[in-house]
């Protein structure tokens, strides 16, 4: 853990409560400077009320947050250093694209000339120069999304919020987006706080991800950590694709699933315990039946791309196999997984 | 296309209902009916611009402008407060606004005649208090308050139609770029409900100033109307030729109301008429 003056934003103890329905729970979290945090769950995690609290939009039923050492728990959003990306825009459609992004800079009272040189700034920034006059709905849902960013960044904010800003873009544009936010975010060193059900999104951008459920956070970490080492089932089923196994783990480092036993490299569970076994599609190797650890028959092959996916049935259970070699449906084949390729989980760690 | 089928009945209803009238009107405006035979004459249309008549004109618009800016700043926040109470509550205090308006026009002027008359409730309320009867009716104001009573629903709805419209997402952002309350409604929610400010405009002056009965009825004779004198020429004077001359005017009048207030916001289209 870092010092806390490298906390720019720290939420403390929040519950929000909505009729009765519980949306966040407890919530404890903090935000250093100048990262890029992503809010990463299913809808109805939480992850929105979370964005939203920052915001200034919804109030915690209970618990602090705070933001540069100042309480903002109660603060209005047009106090807060804070602005927001929002989902569908939220651009205004009585103004062209020059004052939606001056909008900020007029309610500040800047003088004509700052606020020129500004919005000049921002629209070369998204790389809108030139589109000034134009109106909202004469742009394409990218060049909107273009609009919105620099109309939250013309106000110079110290956090920038982004609710699932990128979800009405088409895949490609998407990607290049994610390319473009992220260096935008190194560039103007603002702390990001990006609100996302994408987990490749979340995966090729941040700097810190936070995996939600249920209003409680499962897991806190780099992109590396969530994927390579994830602490219970639902981060892993949430976090890429995964084979969830029942298994027991004997002793350090010894599990047996699937009828037989593998060295793996978890430690301090019970001895025998029950746990569940976590194993990524690309960690398994495909090889001759005789050489592999389980062996089995495929089952179907498909071609994704870079890969080949398959599904090979060993006694009950159907592993999910990603190789870039291809396999023929129906043959029979070993497969083989190194100890770092085996994640333990423990049983109580999804409810 | 086969479907066109389904339109006859409108256009046979347009033409037997609306356009055949208006020929009639027109006919009637332009000729004259005395020493046998139709002749045509501009001697009707001439007559409108007497000093009379076009005092009873100016009258008209002035009153309509009046109730129509008195409509204006009393529907707009009530269409305000409407847009901003919690869905569950809405459809009551809708009803409320919107049920007066299933009661004939006239019925409810009379009503106002029984409160306001020197015997009437007001007036027993106000000697109850100890101050001494008030001559309500018969005067300008009560011209006024009646079209503005009877007017209103139709400021309120439009207002309120497009309040509902504007996503709450826009005031947000808003609201996130620094403006305060005021400023979030003064530059985002004023403009963007300006649409309906217009067709609530449109939809009380027209009336406004084809207004008959209730100039009558709580302004007695001396504050005739436009449409008052329209309806004396057909119903006391049976002078159909000037009463259509009269209605021609007015429906003159009608459609550059309509040409302003459509060239003043090309995005209504309609949409916010209730």
């Amino acid at each position: 853990m870092k010092q806390s003056a490298d906390r720019q934003i720290l939420i403390r103890d929040v519950c929000k409560e909505y009729d009765g329905e519980i949306a966040l729970d407890h919530f404890e979290l903090y935000v250093r400077k100048g990262e890029f945090l992503t809010l990463l769950g299913p809808s109805g995690c939480g992850k929105t009320t979370t964005l939203r609290i920052l915001g200034g939009f919804e109030f915690p039923s209970s618990g602090r947050v705070w933001m540069e050492g100042q309480d903002i728990t109660g603060m209005p959003p047009h106090k807060r250093k804070i602005n927001t990306i929002f989902q569908k825009y939220a651009l205004f459609p009585h103004m062209n694209v020059f004052d939606n992004i001056a909008f900020g800079l007029k309610v500040q009272k800047k003088t004509r000339k700052e606020i020129d040189s500004k919005v000049g700034e921002m629209l070369e920034l998204v790389g809108l120069t030139g589109y000034g006059k134009r109106n909202i709905e004469q742009l394409s849902g990218g060049q909107q999304q273009r609009v919105a960013i620099a109309r939250a960044l013309a106000n110079e904010p110290r956090v920038l919020l982004l609710d699932e800003p990128l979800g009405a873009l088409d895949l490609k544009l998407r990607k290049e987006m994610h390319i473009e936010l992220k260096r935008m975010q190194q560039r103007l060193g603002i702390t990001f706080v990006y609100v996302t059900h994408d987990q490749e999104e979340a995966l090729t951008m941040s700097d810190t991800i936070v995996v939600m459920r249920k209003g409680k956070i499962q897991q806190i970490g780099t992109p590396l950590d969530i994927y390579n080492e994830p602490k219970n089932v639902f981060v892993a089923e949430f976090i890429g694709e995964s084979n969830i196994l029942p298994g027991v783990m004997h002793e350090d480092c010894l599990v047996s699933f699937s009828g037989r036993r593998f060295p793996c490299v978890d430690r301090g569970f019970a001895r025998d315990e029950p746990v569940d076994v976590v194993i990524r599609p690309e960690d398994i190797q495909l090889v001759a039946p005789e050489e592999g650890m389980i062996s089995g028959e495929v089952l179907n092959v498909v071609f994704m791309g870079v890969h080949y996916e398959m599904q090979i049935q060993s006694g009950p259970f159907v592993f999910l196999v990603q190789s870039t070699m291809k396999e023929e449906k129906g043959r029979s084949v070993g497969m083989k997984v190194p100890p770092d390729g085996i994640h333990i989980m423990r049983k109580d760690a999804l409810s | 296309m086969r479907r066109r089928f389904f339109a006859y009945p409108y256009i046979l209803w347009m033409l037997a209902l609306i356009l055949l009238p208006m020929a009639v009107i027109i006919f009637y405006a332009f000729t004259t009916g005395e020493a046998g035979g139709n002749r045509f004459t501009l001697s009707y249309i001439i007559k409108i611009f007497d000093m009379l008549n076009i005092r009873i004109l100016l009258r008209s618009v002035w009153l309509s402008l009046l109730a129509t800016a008195v409509c204006l700043v009393v529907a707009y926040p009530v269409a305000y407060i409407l847009s901003r109470i919690p869905s569950r509550k809405t459809p009551f205090l809708y009803v409320l606004f919107v049920v007066p308006m299933w009661m004939n026009f006239l019925l409810r002027t009379y009503a106002w005649m029984i409160l306001l008359d020197m015997n009437g409730l007001v007036n027993r309320f106000l000697v109850m208090l100890g101050f001494g009867r008030v001559q309500l009716m018969y005067n300008m104001s009560a011209v006024v308050f009646g079209m503005i009573y009877n007017f209103l629903p139709f400021m309120i709805l439009p207002i309120y139609t497009m309040l509902l419209k504007i996503p709450a997402e826009l005031v947000e952002a808003a609201q996130d770029l620094g403006a305060d309350d005021g400023r979030v409604f003064w530059r985002v929610v004023f403009p963007l409900s300006l649409p309906g400010v217009v067709s609530g405009v449109t939809m009380v002056f027209i009336p406004g100033i084809t207004t008959f009965a209730i100039s009558r009825l709580l302004g007695g004779s001396q504050f005739m109307l436009f449409g008052d004198l329209i309806e004396n020429q057909f119903i006391l004077l049976q002078d159909w030729h000037f009463g259509s001359a009269l209605s021609l005017m007015m429906m003159v009048l009608v459609f550059v109301c309509m040409a302003v207030s459509s060239g003043f916001d090309k995005e209504t289209k309609g949409g916010a008429l209730i």
